[in-house]
């Protein structure tokens, strides 16, 4: 499960980190919420992978870790609302320059 | 009610920012009354708590009284004692100066300045590596739209760089703390340094890894060489009282440097301490040399002062970079001025281009101003004092940093710095004879500054005389501070008392 995960941990990266190289907005765009997807699946496995354990402390052996857990909620609902918000700020971008281009050239420089 | 005092630099801009949102446009006088009298409270707040540090004690507040290292902790130290208080002298001014107008230009304003600060409070006295990301998010949004606040073409470009760069930052940040968290089990940056201390070897790369990316987080934020790109742009386009609120945005990024890596990875780390010095002493260097070429080739008064922010960032972190307590202490002294000061110029950058009509702060030929006489005077100021020229506290702070350089330090460091403000220099005195004599023929017209505006940049550039004036106290607060910086066990048992038994 580990190679898997981390395998989907590394894709999503590499995908989010090329559509945010792109010289126009809304790859840009794409490419940070598949970062931040990433980003949400690293922090929930940094306390270490555990299948089927309860989220809270219990007598019997092994338990998920909650603070990764409690991160993650917090790094999504902020993720969220900055995705909401650079999406506002590329439209207003696009119809104030006249163009998607994140330099706002005119020329295609893709 | 002392105790609680420390969370007041938190729940004051928070509380002041909520009451702002009552109404999104009008009740002009109400919002500037609340907003004005909510700054004025907060600096009455930080001068308490900075009497309370001064002290030598370290306290702390653990919200929801649960104790470190499972509770959220609020942690004042010298260190974070004075940069509250340098946040909220710059807020004054900003504020002030924005009552002048700036504020009706778009909606919000007086709220999101608020949550500015409750950010930059919160980062400056949060003990937790999690909390600092939260702290961090908080001020990077309000700063978000307080740079857009009025709107404009250059404004959207400059937001959109600015806002991906530090989307960007934020999610390496979460890898980072991910990473660090991993390695070590705890987020509370006292637990962490103990347990630093006591890593098995394996796990040294790991920890390793996360340190050096969040040196990447806080050197975007604190605009380091490679990744001080968005900072010339947004800091020219910003709207005048936030560019000057963002001078203090810089130093949050050279704070964080300063705790986190004297903190955690200080003379306890072992084989991991002072994993971040090659990177940060030669990268400072870098960015002095590139600030001074950008200083050079400025032609409009904002970015020039721009780049000016970038030759303190410079500066700052060389002091960093040295890592003696002698000049911790010289660049907390610098960076109480350099904040101060530059923030000012960005105020009186407006009112120069204010005064111009079309020229704006363009540095070209243009119709004589009004007050120009004025004017002049508080550029002269500023200009030396940024510049590092006697008697005011820019050669004061620049020969602490000097002065501070040992051996084969100075080799490098004497020759860019004092390179970079002769680069500042020539580029101010150019500018100041084009902008105040080189004019147009003919009658001044135009309407007189108001007073507030004037105000505003009085407040942060009488920091100049001031600072000299006051040089014995201060310099003796920033060497106890950097005293105290300098042996971090002491932060350490104060906040896990029963550490060692832990173990």
């Amino acid at each position: 499960m580990e190679l898997l995960y981390a395998m989907t941990t590394g894709v999503l990266t590499a995908c989010g980190l090329y559509l945010m190289l792109r010289g126009r907005t809304f790859p840009v765009v794409v490419g940070l919420t598949l970062l931040s997807y990433a980003v949400n699946l690293f922090l929930f496995s940094m306390g270490g992978l555990t299948t089927d354990g309860p989220a809270i402390v219990s007598e019997e052996n092994g338990y998920a870790d909650p603070l990764p857990q409690a991160l993650v909620l917090t790094a999504i609902v902020i993720g969220f609302a900055m995705t909401a918000f650079v999406v506002i700020l590329a439209m207003r971008a696009r119809s104030e320059v006249g163009n998607d281009h994140v330099d706002g050239k005119k020329e295609d420089r893709e | 009610m002392m105790q609680h005092l420390i969370v007041f630099p938190v729940v004051l801009p928070l509380v002041a920012g909520i009451l702002l949102l009552y109404q999104r446009q009008g009740l002009v006088r109400y919002k500037r009354a609340v907003s004005v009298v909510a700054t004025v409270l907060l600096l009455f707040v930080t001068i308490a708590l900075l009497r309370q540090a001064d002290s030598g004690e370290i306290t702390y507040y653990a919200l929801g009284d649960w104790q470190a290292p499972f509770g959220i902790v609020l942690v004042l130290d010298r260190l974070s004692a004075l940069m509250l208080l340098v946040t909220a002298v710059l807020a004054i001014g900003a504020v002030v100066f924005a009552c002048a107008g700036d504020d009706e230009k778009g909606s919000n304003f007086h709220g999101l300045f608020q949550w500015q600060l409750l950010g930059i409070n919160g980062a400056f006295l949060t003990g937790d590596l999690f909390n600092l990301f939260v702290f961090f998010e908080v001020l990077l949004l309000a700063s978000y739209a307080l740079l857009l606040h009025g709107g404009g073409k250059a404004r959207i470009q400059a937001s959109v760089h600015y806002v991906v760069l530090n989307l960007a930052g934020s999610s390496l940040f979460l890898i980072a703390v991910g990473i660090l968290y991993g390695a070590t089990g705890t987020l509370n940056m006292a637990d962490m340094a103990i347990r630093v201390a006591e890593l098995p070897e394996e796990r040294d790369g790991l920890v390793t890894a996360g340190a050096l990316m969040l040196l990447v987080v806080f050197g975007l934020k604190a605009a380091i060489l490679p990744l001080y790109f968005w900072l010339p742009k947004a800091y020219a386009s910003a709207p005048a009282p936030v560019a000057a609120l963002f001078a203090i945005m810089t130093k949050v990024g050279i704070y964080a440097i300063l705790r986190v890596y004297s903190l955690i990875f200080g003379e306890s780390a072992g084989g991991l301490e002072a994993l971040e010095h090659p990177w940060v002493w030669w990268l400072s260097l870098a960015t002095l040399a590139a600030a001074g070429v950008g200083v050079m080739a400025a032609r409009d008064l904002r970015l020039l002062v721009a780049y000016l922010v970038l030759v303190s960032v410079g500066t700052l972190l060389a002091g960093i970079g040295m890592r003696t307590p002698q000049a911790v202490s010289a660049l907390l002294y610098y960076l109480i001025h350099t904040t101060l000061i530059t923030g000012g110029l960005f105020l009186l950058a407006e009112m120069i281009g204010l005064q111009r009509g079309k020229a704006g702060t363009r540095l070209v030929k243009g119709r004589p101003m009004v007050q120009g006489a004025a004017l002049a005077m508080l550029f002269f100021i500023g200009a030396i004092a940024v510049a590092g020229v006697p008697p005011f506290s820019g050669a004061f702070g620049k020969a602490l940093m000097l002065n501070a350089a040992e051996g084969n330090q100075r080799l490098w460091l004497w020759p860019l710095l004092l390179l970079s403000s002769l680069a500042s220099l020539v580029a101010l005195s150019r500018a100041g004879s084009t902008l105040f004599w080189r004019s147009h023929r003919g009658n001044t017209s135009g309407t007189a500054l108001p007073r507030r505006q004037w105000f505003g940049v009085v407040w942060l550039l009488s920091a100049a005389p001031l600072l000299v004036a006051l040089a014995g106290p201060v310099s003796s607060y920033t060497q106890a501070t950097a005293d105290q910086l300098a042996n971090p066990q002491v932060l350490i048992r104060t906040l896990l008392p029963d550490a060692g038994d832990a173990q």
